[in-house]
């Protein structure tokens, strides 16, 4: 089984190389994506029941030992991680593939889409499994690289522009994160994460506290943690539907993954962390708020998108295996919705034409299907009950009661970012569903692939949205024994010895 | 122990405040090459984590003290791959910049000007950025509280090109 571990990693990677090869025949890139990720998919599926049965399932690398060479971990929490990433993944490849043919027409092969896509998969499957702290380095930059491929895809100005925006900080956070590895490995000799749970304890608080708020900084930047957020809004709504998606739904979450198993195995407190509690609030808040103030449909849910990071702070800073559990199950349910939710609105977009909501209106006679696709996931995100939203706001909610009186204040924040939430998802609604009917903005050029101007949409495009809301419905439905599982996870996390046994044995 | 070597410290402490510094400018140019800078920093800190310098390489035998630590060399050269290409990537961007708009500088965020000049856009974003004023350096029109005609466009110069 433990070779296992080593496919959601490899597979991608080699299927990129297949799709670069197969350059000239659009179907048989677009089989090998498929077929790549459904079998991705698979094996997640597999390391999950393997890992929550008989622990963390390690592989190492080229045969030498744990603290030597480089070893991969599934337990709980990545494999987990790692099934509901790839299964979004798949979801919103076949809405991609649909697009490029409905805005391109059936034979256009690309060159760079396929490979990019698949490369962007690889890094985030290595991120989830590795156990090393500059192969999770590698597999940001293996990430990041393609992502900033994808964002600036087929150039104009605007999206230069963003794009720039998102290269530059990426790079810097990068850079950052190899100095912290860097010190890192000069403060206790190692860059393995179980070797590190051992050494960083025997450090001195001052070299400790210093290693620990880099990561967060870090990370922060990668996760889009306030104040650290800037340059989401701001860079996500200028690329295509189906990468918005991909971007909200993943690397933000592969950002807080990093900081949820670093600050738990590194750096374990002895209760909850102000600084990371007083971060989650201003998050929450601050996003919630950007939100109400914007027009532009893509910008409010990326501002809602750095809302909801805030939350998933909140659970990693109450600091005990409930909270821990809260962020994991929060993560599952996130990566979902959020990305359900820039796919529906890229089908929305490219039925009105603008991306402004108050040029929409009366979209909900007009287009019903569409109606019920935006407020599943909405009502999801917002948390009403009985959404998975709600199933994953009550054990964050939970953690914060059974914590301190500092924890459960910053409850009472979750709660009204929720409204907040809430009052932002329902003013899109009465605006671009309710309402007199609008004539719908005609395309300036239907070639661009950008957000502004109708265009045609398929019916795979809808299955693929339609699929994703049933994989957060399913997560609702399925809450008890997903709940049972984040809850083994988060105690594991906390513990830390199920990890740590795994891989040094 | 290991012990610090002032020299370097001094270098490091230039190559990660010019890399920073440069960060801060507006032409991608110039954040190139602070990237590059800031990189060279984090590459020489990654050295130095394996110890003071002026060791031998791993090379036949030897008792393991006299060997400066292979595995932090690895990994420097790992990361100047990474940020060679990245830099590459980023230099290609700033040439698109260029045809596409005529400059290479990281302009502001166009929607959030709007919403603080609590101006809403007619029609799309493509539409409303016509009629601006092509001199105007982008950064003013942050400081200033002008709102629609002191906005940075894009789009407009572009077009014209």
């Amino acid at each position: 089984v433990s070779t296992l571990v080593t496919l959601p990693v490899l597979l991608p990677i080699l299927g990129a190389a297949l799709t670069v090869i197969f350059t000239r025949s659009a179907t048989t890139q677009r089989l090998i994506g498929i077929v790549v990720l459904a079998g991705v998919s698979a094996v997640a599926a597999i390391l999950l029941v393997e890992a929550d049965r008989t622990g963390p399932v390690v592989v190492e690398l080229g045969g030498w030992p744990a603290p030597v060479g480089i070893v991969l971990v599934a337990d709980r929490l990545s494999a987990l991680l790692l099934l509901i990433s790839t299964a979004v993944t798949l979801a919103v490849l076949v809405y991609a593939i649909d697009q490029r043919i409905a805005d391109y027409g059936r034979e256009t092969a690309g060159t760079t889409f396929h490979p990019i896509f698949l490369l962007l998969s690889t890094g985030v499957s290595l991120a989830y499994l590795t156990g090393d702290l500059f192969s999770l380095f590698v597999a940001f930059e293996i990430m990041l690289a393609a992502s900033y491929v994808l964002i600036t895809r087929r150039t104009n100005a605007s999206r230069i522009r963003s794009g720039m925006t998102y290269v530059i900080i990426s790079l810097t956070s990068s850079l950052l994160f190899l100095t912290t590895i860097a010190l890192v490995y000069a403060s206790t000799g190692t860059v393995n994460l179980a070797d590190l749970a051992e050494k960083v304890a025997a450090l001195p608080p001052g070299p400790r506290t210093l290693l620990s708020m880099l990561t967060i900084v870090t990370f922060g930047i990668k996760a889009a943690m306030v104040p650290l957020h800037f340059w989401l809004p701001d860079s996500y709504p200028n690329a295509p539907a189906p990468v918005t998606a991909l971007f909200a739904g993943l690397l933000t979450k592969v950002g807080i993954y990093a900081l949820l198993r670093t600050q738990t195995l590194l750096f374990p407190g002895d209760g909850p962390s102000a600084v990371l509690l007083v971060l989650a609030v201003l998050t929450m808040i601050v996003g919630a708020l950007g939100a109400l103030a914007q027009n532009d449909l893509n910008r409010l849910l990326s501002f809602l998108l750095v809302s909801h990071i805030g939350f998933m702070l909140f659970g990693l800073a109450v600091d005990d295996a409930r909270g821990a559990a809260g962020t994991a199950l929060y993560i599952v349910h996130h990566i979902t919705v959020q990305a359900t939710l820039f796919l529906v609105s890229g089908l929305i977009t490219r039925r009105t034409g603008t991306v402004a909501i108050d040029q929409m209106g009366g979209l909900a006679r007009r287009a019903p299907v569409l109606a019920v696709l935006f407020a599943i996931p909405a009502m999801t995100l917002a948390g009403i009950p009985p959404t998975s939203g709600f199933v994953a706001k009550l054990a964050l909610l939970q953690a914060g009661g059974s914590g301190t009186v500092g924890t459960a204040v910053v409850a009472a924040f979750v709660v009204a970012a929720s409204l907040l939430t809430l009052w932002a998802v329902v003013r899109v609604w009465t605006r671009v569903f309710w309402g007199a009917d609008k004539e719908p903005l005609p395309d300036d050029d239907p070639t661009d692939e950008l957000v502004v101007g109708t265009a045609k949409t398929s019916a795979p495009m809808y299955v693929a949205s339609a699929a994703l809301v049933a994989v957060s419905l399913a997560i609702a439905a399925a809450a008890g024994p997903l709940s049972a599982v984040t809850e083994r996870a988060g105690a594991d996390l906390i513990a830390r010895t199920p990890y740590l046994e795994a891989v040094l044995g | 122990v290991i012990t610090v070597n002032l020299a370097m410290a001094v270098v490091l402490a230039v190559l990660y405040s010019v890399g920073f510094y440069l960060l801060m400018q507006r032409s991608l140019m110039r954040i190139l090459i602070g990237i590059v800078v800031l990189g060279h920093g984090a590459n020489l800190l990654l050295q130095l984590a394996g110890g003071p310098p002026a060791r031998a390489p791993v090379l036949g035998t030897a008792p393991p003290e006299e060997f400066a630590d292979p595995l932090p060399q690895a990994l420097a050269l790992t990361a100047i791959v990474i940020t060679f290409a990245l830099t590459t990537y980023l230099l290609a961007l700033g040439y698109r910049s260029w045809v596409l708009t005529g400059h290479d500088e990281v302009q502001d965020d166009l929607e959030d000007r709007r919403i603080a000049a609590g101006e809403r856009p007619e029609g799309s974003m493509e539409e409303d950025t016509a009629g601006s004023d092509d001199g105007e350096d982008p950064g003013s029109a942050a400081a200033s509280t002008e709102p629609a005609e002191a906005l940075p466009t894009i789009g407009s110069e572009g077009v014209a090109r």
